[in-house]
């Protein structure tokens, strides 16, 4: 078991190590810092000047590590718009994605493992196919269209909910719905297939040989087989989420962090883009790995080789 | 005599499928004695094992299941509900299926599984069950039985495994344990010692077995009954020794060709191969369903074929011959 979470620790230092180094390249990609910096209308001399100042003539690999080092002690340097700390600038947003992200998830967990379970007992049957039509919905429709349609109906026409904010839970309920619907047909198919497999299974057969009621059957012996492989698929979609809500915090106005990085890429804010596209991509690679060990965690072939 | 611990009549078994039936089991007769061990034995699809999870009801659903008489320790199986089913499984009769790689959860220990079978049923603590699952893992020759409690299926090899099935059907000492082809997924080198352990527990608790086995030489060497299944009906069944030493069936005849005799067959042998196939058992059957192979066949045997039951009720077969031959057709010399 240490074993392997130490491989996969390390797989995970690698490719945090090599987004940090796209992330940061970035910033030159994006064309002149300096000229961007300058503005308009800036004279060659100043451009000069503000390369000199923050350092861009220097070579990258040592502008690299030294972005590198800062950022790991969490200086993301200024935002070239607000003028404030990036790292502050983020951390304050963050607290909104997160609960958004846990909201979304959760959402996804309690409508899509009970739909799948059922699905998978009943197969072909009525709860089956609006099972089927729901993840074929969630996976046809775009999160930006599923939004406004919602705000279109719960907030202008039957005004029930609040189209936008973050004041109170209810601002939070459209955004959750969007945020978690998006999670939910992959969920849905997999906590299926993992139970029509796994009920048809030898040790499902022995287990109702020993006389163990259908309750027992589907939830002790069955369910906790196949909701491994779920445990671990939501916690990639957790990873996800965080980093992807940048439509949802947009559609719905919440001000979280990926309403942060719709604005800063508008206003050219580099700094800003640079360390959040980190950020969301820290949190996929953490989700990734924890699901990795969930994983192993769960299942007893992995955990005690 | 007592009441036999399992009684069997006429057991049909109809699986819908597509646009037609199919009847894969027509007509299943036997009784078995406390303690007994019967063989059921037949080619691969005649429905060995249907029958056998017909008895212990765990067909499903999608299988139709009929019986004149299906009456075990005094309970009418064919009225018992799903509740009554569940209390009777695994603590009157028990199983032990063929792949003991897969038979065994493998998100759960050892020791919680062998503790599920008696804690479903008996009102005993953890302390007492766990006490019972020792007791038992020693019995069934697992050594450092405390410690295999606390493995997982995955830790154990595929003879260990099938050692533990045999530990969890026994937990509460059944009436009945039903066997399909317990062996047939072991290494070679170890399949004799679980099936010694089988039959030796079995007679030693006085539990009543049906064997289902493609080996002729462990029947000859095991069983009281024989039944031999082919294409979903049971043609002939007796006392072992009157079906080792006179077959009346000429589906039996061809299985045991070479004839195994108990202490000389050697192990292994394999039911003998008769050439021709089995016919279609969807929609109406009629007549023997061997005719298409049987070296005796006439006209008649597309007609109606009668039981002949023996005398003392101990030897019968399905054939439309007196004797499972043609009148005057003398036996190769
Ligand atoms: N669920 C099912 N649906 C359709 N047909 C089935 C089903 N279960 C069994 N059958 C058919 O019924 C027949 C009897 O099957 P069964 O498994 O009882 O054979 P068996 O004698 O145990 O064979 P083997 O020696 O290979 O184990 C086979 O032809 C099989 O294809
Ligand atoms: S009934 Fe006819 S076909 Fe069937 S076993 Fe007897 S002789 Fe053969
Ligand atoms: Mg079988």
């Amino acid at each position: 078991m240490l074993n392997f979470i130490l491989k996969r620790l390390g797989l995970a230092v690698l490719v945090a190590l090599t987004v940090s180094a796209i992330s940061f390249s970035l910033l030159f990609m994006a064309g002149d810092p300096a000229a961007a910096l300058a503005g308009e209308q800036a004279t060659d001399v100043d451009i000069e000047a503000i390369r000199r100042l923050y350092g861009f003539d220097r070579p990258m690999i040592v502008q690299y590590w030294e972005w590198l080092s800062r950022a790991l002690q969490g200086d993301f340097g200024e935002s070239y718009y607000f003028r404030l700390p990036v790292a502050d600038l983020i951390m304050e947003r963050l607290s909104i994605t997160m609960t958004l992200g846990v909201c979304g998830i959760s959402f996804a967990l309690l409508t899509a493992v009970p739909l799948g379970v059922v699905a998978a007992i009943r197969p072909n049957s009525l709860i089956d196919r609006f099972a089927l039509f729901l993840s074929v919905m969630g996976q046809a429709m775009p999160s930006f269209w599923f939004g406004l349609m919602m705000i279109v109906v719960f907030s202008i026409q039957l005004n029930w909910l609040p189209p936008s904010g973050t004041k109170t839970w209810v601002h939070f309920i459209m955004p959750t719905i969007v945020l978690g619907y998006y999670a939910m047909p992959a969920i849905m198919r997999l906590t299926r297939a993992g139970m029509l497999d796994v009920l048809g299974s030898d040790y499902i057969r022995t287990a109702r040989a020993k006389g163990a009621g259908e309750g027992r059957v589907l939830f002790k012996h069955a369910l906790r087989n196949a909701i491994i492989p779920v445990v671990s698929l939501a916690a990639v979609q957790m990873g996800f989420m965080l980093g992807g809500s940048i439509v949802v915090e947009s559609i719905f106005a919440l001000h979280g962090a990926g309403y942060l990085a719709w604005e800063s890429i508008g206003r050219n804010d580099l700094p800003t883009v640079q360390a959040l596209i980190l950020v969301f991509s820290m949190f996929y690679i953490v989700f990734t790995f924890l699901s990795d060990v969930l994983n192993a965690w769960l299942d007893p072939r992995i955990r005690v080789a | 005599m007592s009441e036999p611990v399992l009684s069997v009549r006429n057991l049909r078994l109809d699986i819908p499928i597509g646009a037609g039936t199919l009847h894969a089991v027509r007509g299943i007769d036997f009784d078995l004695d406390r303690g007994e061990t019967l063989c059921i034995v037949g080619e691969s699809g005649s429905g060995k094992s249907l029958t056998s999870l017909a008895i212990m009801d765990l067909l499903g659903k999608r299988i139709e299941r009929k019986a004149d008489k299906l009456v075990f320790d005094g309970t009418d199986l064919t009225k018992a509900g799903a509740r009554k089913m569940r209390a009777l499984r695994g603590d009157r009769m028990a199983m032990i299926f063929q792949e003991p790689m897969t038979s065994l959860n493998p998100a759960y220990t050892i020791g919680d599984q062998l503790m599920e079978a008696l804690l479903l049923h008996r009102k005993v603590g953890k302390a007492e069950a766990r006490r019972r699952a020792v007791e038992l893992l020693e019995k069934v020759g697992i050594t450092g039985a405390e410690r295999r409690l606390s493995q997982y299926p995955h830790q154990l090899s595929g003879g260990l495994r099938q050692r533990v099935m045999i530990a969890m059907a026994l937990m509460c000492e059944p009436e009945l344990i039903i066997a399909d082809e317990p062996t047939t997924a072991l290494d070679v080198t170890i399949q004799a010692q679980i099936l010694r352990l089988l039959v030796d527990l079995t007679r030693e608790m006085n539990v009543a077995m049906i064997l289902i086995t493609h080996d002729l030489g462990v029947v000859a060497r095991v069983a009281d009954k024989v039944a031999v299944m082919y294409a979903g009906e049971l043609v002939e069944a007796g006392t072992a020794k009157k079906v080792f030493d006179a077959p009346m069936h000429p589906y039996t005849r061809g299985l045991l060709r070479c004839i195994p005799v108990p202490g000389k067959t050697e192990r292994g042998s394999e039911l003998g191969s008769i050439p021709g196939i089995v016919p279609s058992l969807v929609g109406e059957v009629s007549g023997c369903v061997f005719r298409t192979r049987c070296e005796e066949a006439t006209e008649a045997c597309r007609g109606e074929i009668p039981f002949r039951e023996s005398a003392d009720g101990r030897h019968n077969f399905r054939c439309v011959h007196e004797a499972g031959r043609r009148a005057g057709v003398e036996e190769p010399a």
